[in-house]
């Protein structure tokens, strides 16, 4: 709801207008995206976190809320070490995952 | 004996070895000129040097005569190839030796271009033109018979392949399954011909041996010539930099297909993945079928033991990885932000200690190395105390070279500055990466199996002896691909009972939780790891070690015993 008041723009997303392709194309290549619990595992190890604000946690929130752009950016700093994939607690293959976003 | 010097039922052979021929020389020139300029220079220089030269004339007698690797293999195999290839080959080599000592042809006055003609067929339709001398007759028959039992051997694997100890054979197409019925059928018909001397059976020879020559360039049967150019080429230490050209191309087409990766690969435990093994990755690639060949390379976990038990020693690792890079993914990495990155409080201890990912996922076992090296009073610094930057195998995996680039450079930056001699690693991922990849004149790279092995040697590190009962696990990373068996082994023994896995060394089977695949589920990961601790746990083993955090993170899923790295049980039995 923008009413023209506002001195930042405003930051909500309209869910029925958001492009959601690249999310929807994801779930079918990769049915497990649909078991994460967003328990932050994989964002809590990953190593390029430790420098940059990567997160695979945020990169599926911004995907489901068709940012896709943004998420894509976010991706570039990833190193695929793997160490997300290996602790996330619901086996889902989260490397493959970001290399299929780009794809 | 029939007195003339030509009929026409040699020409479908005649036509059949003049197409063969011309295709591998024009294949020949193809696969050489495709190499990159500087390979080529290195190819020559290997042909002259005299320790490559001599490595050439070895693996050419020992693999391409007397398949000595199908032997150490499965020795059944063995016979069976041995019978059917170099009896074939004595047969035309006695053939050509019998021509010779023929010369000049009795009763026959033959002239001019008449005088060369029988040097293309007679050796090989010898019994139909001349009589063969005692000696030779009796060798031509030994050696035919011999054939023929090796194309028994064959029938019974295609039929029940568990007879002759294979569990899974390939499954070919119509041309693949149409030239070895050719094939198999060449040399009865051959001793039928020879002992009745019937024309039909003459003209069925050699209809079948033109059959077999004219499909050989578009089957497996391709590895026979190529097998040759490709030991040369393996012996220059070339490395294979697009999937299907040049020496890539040269293994491709020296590929049998013989199908003995397929038991051999972890895979294969699901039967849905025996297809993705690397005979059938070889056939994809040689098919031409880029899509799935570019599948299979991003499902193999690139453990190596495809290219541990191929008889003809086919690279396929490496070609799956050029495979990959062909293919990029369009991630359009940015690493910058690693230039602004140091760690904090370093020292420049001669010793430095890099973890690596997958060791920080498993502190235990940095902390058993922290342990270990204050226990021998060695000065180290480690390197990647607060996080560390990537070692750049992972990056690598995924066929993105340039962009695994920043990663190496930053870590060669850090560790040249911290003026270290030696680098030790207890990850093989990162000691696989750093021993191939990186740049580091003057410092020792080792992994901290080898490094715990000589504190111990040379009495730095005093270990009590228990009598508990370890088995070793060789992660793929150490054991295949740089042959660490032996300090690992030897550090064990010093501290335990060393008992076997069933399965060791180069036919260790990887844990399955390897980062090389990008497209196995856990769930078929799961399946892997099952079968690898079952073979581990072969003897009742009370303890399970490894040197690889991620084999260890990847077994205690599934273990009934312990598993600890050979850190931690070091670091528990200190004095």
């Amino acid at each position: 709801m923008d009413f023209g008041f506002c001195l930042s723009p405003s930051s909500h997303v309209k869910m029925d207008s958001v492009d959601l392709t690249t999310f929807n194309r994801l779930k079918e290549t990769n049915p497990d995206i649909n078991t994460c619990i967003a328990c932050g595992s994989c964002t809590a190890t990953c190593t390029a976190g430790h420098f940059t604000e990567m997160s695979f946690r945020r990169i599926l929130l911004m995907l489901q809320r068709g940012k896709e752009d943004e998420a894509k950016k976010m991706i570039q700093r990833c190193m695929l070490c793997g160490k997300c994939t290996l602790v996330c607690p619901r086996g889902i293959n989260i490397r493959k995952i970001l290399l299929d976003i780009t794809r | 004996m029939n007195s003339q010097i030509f009929h026409p039922f040699v020409l479908p052979f005649v036509l059949g070895m003049a197409f063969v021929l011309t295709y591998c020389v024009v294949g020949l020139l193809r696969v050489i000129g495709q190499l990159p300029k500087d390979d080529r220079k290195q190819f020559w220089r290997s042909l002259v040097t005299p320790k490559t030269a001599w490595a050439n004339i070895r693996d050419l007698v020992g693999d391409c005569l007397f398949h000595v690797k199908i032997w150490k293999r499965n020795p059944v195999l063995g016979y069976m190839h041995t019978a059917i290839a170099f009896g074939w080959f004595m047969i035309i080599v006695i053939g050509h030796v019998m021509l010779f000592t023929l010369r000049p042809l009795e009763g026959v006055e033959v002239q001019g271009i008449e005088r060369m003609l029988p040097n293309f067929y007679y050796p090989i339709f010898f019994k139909y033109f001349a009589e063969e001398t005692p000696i030779f007759a009796v060798l031509m028959d030994f050696f035919l018979l011999m054939i023929i039992s090796g194309i028994l051997i064959a029938v019974v694997k295609k039929i029940h392949s568990k007879i002759v100890g294979v569990k899974r054979i390939m499954h070919f197409g119509f041309a693949d399954n149409m030239i070895r019925f050719a094939l198999w059928t060449i040399f009865p018909f051959r001793l039928i011909a020879e002992k009745s001397n019937i024309m039909a059976f003459w003209w069925l020879y050699s209809i079948d041996l033109m059959v077999f020559m004219f499909m050989l360039p578009f089957t497996r049967y391709m590895h026979i010539p190529t097998e040759a150019l490709f030991i040369l080429l393996r012996h220059a230490g070339l490395k294979p930099r697009e999937p299907r050209k040049g020496y890539a191309l040269a293994q491709i087409y020296s590929c049998p297909s013989c199908g003995l990766c397929i038991d051999a690969c972890p895979m294969s435990v699901n039967d849905k993945n025996s297809g993705n093994t690397s005979a059938y990755f070889m056939k994809r690639l040689r098919n031409g079928d880029r899509e799935e060949a570019q599948r299979i390379a991003e499902t193999c976990m690139q453990c190596g033991k495809c290219v541990a038990v191929c008889p003809v020693s086919i690279e396929s690792c490496d070609i799956k990885m050029s495979q990959r890079e062909a293919v990029p993914y369009t991630i359009n990495s940015n690493h910058s932000y690693l230039d602004a990155y140091y760690p904090s409080e370093t020292s420049n201890a001669p010793v430095l200690y890099f973890a690596g990912c997958m060791t920080q996922l498993t502190p235990k076992i940095m902390r058993a190395m922290k342990k270990i090296m204050e226990a021998a009073g060695e000065k180290y610094e480690f390197m990647d105390k607060d996080g560390g930057v990537c070692c750049g195998r992972p990056m690598l995996l995924s066929g993105k070279t340039a962009e695994a680039q920043a990663m190496m450079a930053k870590n060669t930056e850090l560790i040249k500055q911290s003026g270290a001699k030696r680098l030790v690693l207890s990850c093989p991922i990162c000691y696989k990466v750093f021993k191939e990849e990186y740049q580091l004149e003057g410092v020792e790279i080792l992994h901290h199996t080898q490094y715990i092995d000589e504190l111990v040697k040379k009495g730095k590190l005093k270990v009590n002896k228990n009598e508990v009962n370890y088995v070793y696990h060789d992660p793929c990373e150490l054991g295949r691909a740089f042959g660490v068996y032996d300090e690992p082994r030897e550090v064990i023994e010093s501290i335990g009972n060393l008992c076997k896995a069933k399965s060791e060394k180069e036919l260790s089977i990887c844990c399955g939780g390897s980062l090389g695949s990008f497209n196995l589920t856990q769930q078929e990961r799961d399946e892997i790891t099952t079968i690898s601790v079952n073979d581990l746990m072969f003897n009742n083993p009370d303890e399970i070690v490894t040197a690889c955090p991620l084999c260890l993170k990847t077994f205690a899923r599934k273990s009934p015993v312990a598993v600890k790295d050979i850190a931690e049980v070091v670091a528990d039995q200190l004095k």
